[in-house]
């Protein structure tokens, strides 16, 4: 299964850095990686493999959740498929 | 990889513009758990759905919390009960009881199915249930329930409809001290589905699997997010720009009503292609009426805005899934939507309006507020000219009124929740007594006549 986490909100310092230790900790393969300032506003986006995640994947939903509380970011972790249903035919 | 812009957009629809799945329902078929001694169906209808449903919710807030989109219900639809009181006999509340304590256990919250079919006319255990409506909606908070009075098929039966008048009226006396909560869990029919995932009027009908997943999306905030973009494009482009909007907000439903249905090892039914409001900002149909050029909902082309928005909802969504049904439209519900719950205190919206608006949109009257003191009669007559426009047209359409006791034009009711509140709006209380009392049955127009 494969995943995309996003990160929106206002640039800081090593946001790269705490989303990609959270996937390190968790076993999470990040294949690619895109940013851009768009709006003023930072933001990322990953494409994870977490197919060998150490956590079920709720869990990782949740913490990206509160790593972007904690930063001051909406950081959401979702199932791949939900943007490929949506945009593809 | 899915490109920038398309995932933020999905992600600004989730967070911003109040995309969600509404309900996840699961019909589970009580035909099984017949008996002819009442204590025993009991015990067999609390087992069966609680084996059925044990991973419902779970299941759900799991889909919920991968994919990221709220699902804000996860609900039940039974076989009408009356068929199994017709083989138990007994006092049918004791089925609303069980049900009410499988609810609990399980923990959805509601379940759809205290209902009776009766277009054509009264079989056994018809009556009874029909009688005990009030008293089981009184006494459990989870039970909604439905009575089909009339079809294209069959016609409308006069004699259901006088006694819906009447059991309307006395569900919201004896739950007056509730805010009248009781006729807000009931609904009166004429076409009604048997797949329908929504509530009140949620029942697994007969022909269906022993048990399935029906999906309900919603969306109205999606929708008009996406018109608030083209203020200049003319009545074509918001035609497609709703179909548009309507495919992706579906093609969500199906993927959740199909992995929902993998997850619990049962067959997926439908998706509901539906634009459900609730009261909260941005999550209102009437905006989006409004948002194509009307001052306020109820205002002349209303009925005019609302087809287009229907009929473009069911044609974006109808490629996106694989299993159409249930009552697929726009819901006007009054006090589930901010924008009408305005129309309507401020008097632009009318009940006359509103009944011209459910010849062209998904369902009928519905969560409308009427004067404490409007008669039985006057309620019969509401239904009997809501179910003559879904007769006539074979549509589904519904009749959800709540007499507010003690309070009369001006005043507020207020249900809290999801059922929102909504001001006492305006009846006519001309008679109609005797036509309402002459009973018997309105025959089936040419329209059934396709063999």
């Amino acid at each position: 299964m494969r995943a995309i986490i996003t990160v929106v909100g206002r640039d800081t310092v090593g946001i790269l850095a705490k989303v990609s230790a959270m996937c390190a900790e968790h076993n999470v393969n990040i294949i690619e990686v895109t940013q851009s300032i768009l709006q003023d506003m930072f933001c990322m986006i990953m494409l994870a493999d977490v197919k060998n995640c150490n956590v079920p994947f709720t869990v990782l939903a949740d913490e990206a959740k509160a790593l972007g509380e904690e930063m001051n970011l909406s950081v959401n972790a979702m199932h791949e498929d939900i943007f490929n249903s949506m945009h593809r035919i | 990889m899915i490109n920038t812009h398309d995932i933020l957009e999905t992600i600004n629809m989730i967070r911003e513009e109040n995309l969600d799945i509404r309900t996840i329902t699961m019909g589970i078929s009580l035909l099984s758990c017949a008996d002819s001694d009442i204590s025993r169906s009991c015990d067999k209808i609390y087992d069966k759905i609680c084996r059925q449903a044990e991973h419902l919710v779970e299941t759900g807030e799991n889909i919920e919390k991968e994919y990221g989109i709220p699902i804000i219900h996860k609900r039940i639809a039974v076989t009408p009960i009356s068929m199994l009181v017709a083989a138990s006999g007994g006092n049918p509340v004791l089925y609303a009881k069980t049900l009410e304590k499988a609810s609990q256990t399980v923990g959805v919250n509601f379940i759809g199915g205290y209902s009776a079919l009766v277009q054509k006319g009264f079989a056994a255990g018809d009556e009874a249930l029909i009688r005990s409506i009030p008293e089981a909606l009184a006494e459990t908070q989870h039970i909604c329930s439905s009575v089909n009075i009339g079809s294209t098929k069959a016609g409308i039966n006069m004699d259901a409809v006088a006694t819906m008048g009447k059991v309307v009226r006395e569900a919201a006396e004896i739950t007056a001290d509730k805010g009248c909560i009781g006729p807000a869990k009931l609904v009166v029919f004429c076409n009604a589905p048997e797949d329908n995932p929504f509530m009140a009027g949620a029942f697994h009908g007969a022909g269906e699997a022993d048990c399935v997943i029906n999906v309900g999306v919603s969306g109205p905030g999606v929708v008009r997010a996406a018109l608030q973009k083209i203020p200049d494009g003319n009545i074509t482009d918001v035609a497609d720009t709703v179909k548009k909007t309507a495919f992706k907000i579906t093609r969500v439903g199906q993927l959740v009503a199909k992995e929902a249905a993998k997850r619990l090892n049962v067959p997926f039914g439908i998706v509901d292609l539906s634009l459900a409001p609730t009261p909260a900002v941005g999550d209102s149909v009437a905006h989006i009426l409004e948002e194509m050029g009307l001052e306020q909902c109820g205002a002349h082309g209303t009925t005019a805005c609302l087809a287009l928005l229907n009929d473009a909802v069911k044609k974006g969504g109808v490629m996106a899934s694989s299993h159409v049904g249930g009552l697929s439209g726009a819901f006007i519900p009054v006090s589930e939507d901010a924008g009408m719950i305005a129309a309507a205190e401020n008097g632009t919206l009318s009940i006359e309006k509103l009944e011209a608006m459910t010849a062209v949109c998904s369902v009928g009257l519905d969560m409308i507020i009427i004067p404490g003191d409007t008669s039985a009669e006057v309620i019969s007559g509401i239904i009997a000219d809501e179910a003559a426009i879904g007769m006539v047209n074979s549509k589904t359409t519904a009749v959800r009124v709540i007499p507010a006791i003690g309070k009369t034009i001006g005043d507020t009711l207020n249900f809290g929740g999801l059922l929102g509140y909504g001001p006492v709006m305006k009846v006519n209380a001309a008679s109609p007594a005797k036509f309402i009392h002459r009973g018997g049955r309105i025959p089936a127009p040419l329209q059934s006549l396709k063999n």
